[in-house]
């Protein structure tokens, strides 16, 4: 019997097939289970899927709800009561959530269903998500290639079909550098937009929570579930109701787009520039303006964030103690041992590095060299983009200056990992939001690989962003294009 | 192959044990000679902030910023103590156990 599974249909789409009971939420999370164990083996974006749960959830579903029925991938930094939970790292081995995240929370009082721990680069540090303690997860459109990071996982399960939807975490740009490499969608929402409550902490002033999915709408659908404040999270914001899918399907008339000059700069791959350029023009051919825009502390966004980023992630990782939950080293002689050794047994080199990189730059005598000086520079950041959207709607760029690298390709030079996310990084230090979609193909090493373009809007400007992105998409027909291997 | 980049001697020199020691944080020999170079170098690229002129520029903490949220003074339902120790590597009498610290 063939499953009435169809890979790749939108949340939208899905959704009417649900009502209409041409398949039933039952089915669709057997005909999703089903299409896991065929394809996810050669990708590797779940690090586990518990189908049992599912099922049963699935089989309450209320379709009347805006999400009734639809099953959500879950990035591993996230929390889902009762599910293992471990930001991908061995630290956490045994570690079961207690509790929801509010983001998956809300995403049940929607009517979703939470399925699936998705791999990510462990405790979101990384470009590639090959620093998982788990496995590597493959890019969708070439196997020996990353598809990106820290939210990987759920980048190539949207990109392969073996999801309709995940969550990820963006703290410089960990959502929208793997949709733009993977060739899907993926939204930052503007800092406060979303609870952190129940998302294992990277760096706390940087964090977002935020969608990926396989087109613009569905993104603005999973924002309306995923917004608004909770009283677990102070930096949580109180807003009016909104709906982020209300100017969807509006044109473009009017709209100024600025064009950052400091992020059109040589030593981009070719093919990034020309479908970046090309899309630039299909926008002003739907009635934008474009407008050349200047961001001058651009050059000092990667500095500025590797050293808040570590910081932030110095204290936060400090709770892994080997005390109260996750891995004990089973070699301690005393209290201190069992510290040092549980957080040498527990963590990988990258999240050693940065800790290592934090507790320098905090430490006495380098405090306002360091830190205090990069969060000066931080508020430069700010006000550059704070200028800009006094003359403009939205920025559109590059979302990465390249296309999808092969597997192992960086791993040994932190520094230039970390320089591929120029464009990215300086959103979440101004705490804007951001939004990055398929704009095209660009030709590396012979294969074919996806390029993303990234929105960037005002703060709390989800909507309009949305807007933009959602005209751009349906002009244009890269959001059909699907891996040949996975169709 | 390396690149260039890498092959450069950083200008920066990190005492990575005793960092690490501050970190609570057991690494080994390896680990210290790999890790100091590497991020000697990204301290070298981090030295590019002081080209700025910061004088007078306010620090920015938080991107968006909240001031004094502060909640309703409520007693709320708090996780059962069975479910938070059921994470606990080691816990006995409702409590977690840890090597002895005092003699």
């Amino acid at each position: 019997m063939s499953s009435p599974f169809i890979p790749f249909q939108s949340i939208a789409a899905t959704r009417r097939l649900l009502r209409s009971k041409e398949i039933s939420p039952v089915e669709l999370i057997e005909g999703l289970g089903e299409r896991i164990r065929t394809i996810d083996p050669k990708i590797g974006a779940y690090i586990e899927h518990d189908l049992e749960t599912a099922k049963k959830e699935a089989l309450n579903s209320d379709l009347s709800k805006p999400l009734g029925g639809i099953p959500i991938g879950i990035k591993d930094a996230i929390t889902v009561k009762g599910q293992p939970c471990q930001s991908a790292s061995r630290i956490l081995d045994g570690f079961t959530a207690p509790y929801d995240a509010t983001a998956v929370a809300r995403l049940r009082t929607s009517g979703a269903v939470p399925f699936g721990r998705m791999n990510m680069d462990e405790f979101a540090m990384g470009s590639s998500t090959e620093n998982s303690a788990f496995h590597p997860t493959r890019n969708p459109w070439a196997l020996d290639r990353i598809p990106g990071g820290s939210s990987g996982g759920s980048a190539a399960a949207v990109a392969s079909g073996t999801a309709l939807a995940t969550l990820g975490s963006d703290t410089g740009g960990s959502i929208r550098q793997p949709a733009a490499l993977c060739g899907c969608v993926g939204l930052k929402p503007t800092y406060g937009r979303v609870s952190r409550y129940g998302l294992i902490a990277f760096a706390s002033s940087l964090d977002q929570i935020g969608p990926l999915t396989s087109t613009v709408e569905d993104s603005g659908i999973l924002l309306n579930a995923l917004a608004g404040k909770d009283s677990h999270d102070s930096t949580s914001l109180e807003l009016p109701d909104e709906d982020f899918t209300a100017e969807i399907g509006r044109d473009l008339k009017g709209l100024r787009i600025g064009v950052p000059r400091e992020y059109f700069v040589d030593g981009m791959e070719p093919g990034v520039r020309s479908s970046v350029d090309t899309a630039v023009k299909q926008l002003v051919s739907l009635g934008a303006e474009p407008v050349e825009i200047s961001l001058p502390h651009t050059e000092y966004a990667v500095a500025v964030y590797y050293i808040i980023a570590t910081a932030e992630a110095s204290a936060n990782l400090a709770r892994f103690d080997g005390v109260r939950y996750g891995r004990r080293s089973s070699k301690a002689k005393d209290l201190l041992s069992l510290y040092e050794k549980t957080r040498a047994e527990g963590f990988g080199r990258e999240v050693k590095r940065r800790i290592i990189l934090g507790t320098y730059v905090l430490s006495s005598g380098y405090y306002d060299a360091y830190y205090l000086r990069a969060q000066k520079v931080r508020t430069l950041i700010r006000r550059d983009f704070d200028q800009a959207f006094t003359k403009v709607d939205a920025i559109v760029s590059p979302t990465s200056p390249e296309t999808a690298f092969r597997l192992g390709e960086k791993t040994d030079d932190p520094l230039k990992m970390y320089l591929a996310d120029i464009f990215t990084i300086a959103t979440n230090l101004a705490g804007i939001c951001g939004l990055s979609l398929p704009c095209g193909f660009s030709n590396r090493d012979g294969v074919d690989l996806p390029v993303g373009l990234q929105l960037l809007g005002r703060p709390f400007g989800e909507s309009r962003l949305l807007r933009i992105g959602h005209a751009y998409e349906q002009s244009t027909e890269w959001h059909q294009r699907r891996p040949v291997a996975f169709t | 192959m390396p690149t260039n980049e890498q092959l450069k001697t950083p200008h920066h020199v990190l005492d990575v044990p005793y960092l690490a020691r501050l970190a609570r944080l057991e690494i080994t020999a390896e680990e210290a000679e790999l890790f100091g170079p590497q991020l000697g170098r990204i301290l070298d690229h981090v030295e590019q902030m002081n080209k700025l002129d910061i004088s007078g520029i306010e620090p920015t903490a938080h991107a968006i910023t909240v001031f004094d949220v502060i909640r309703e003074d409520a007693v709320t339902e708090s996780l059962p103590k069975e479910t938070i120790l059921a994470n606990a590597p080691h816990n006995a009498n409702g409590l977690f156990v840890v090597p002895k610290v005092l003699d």
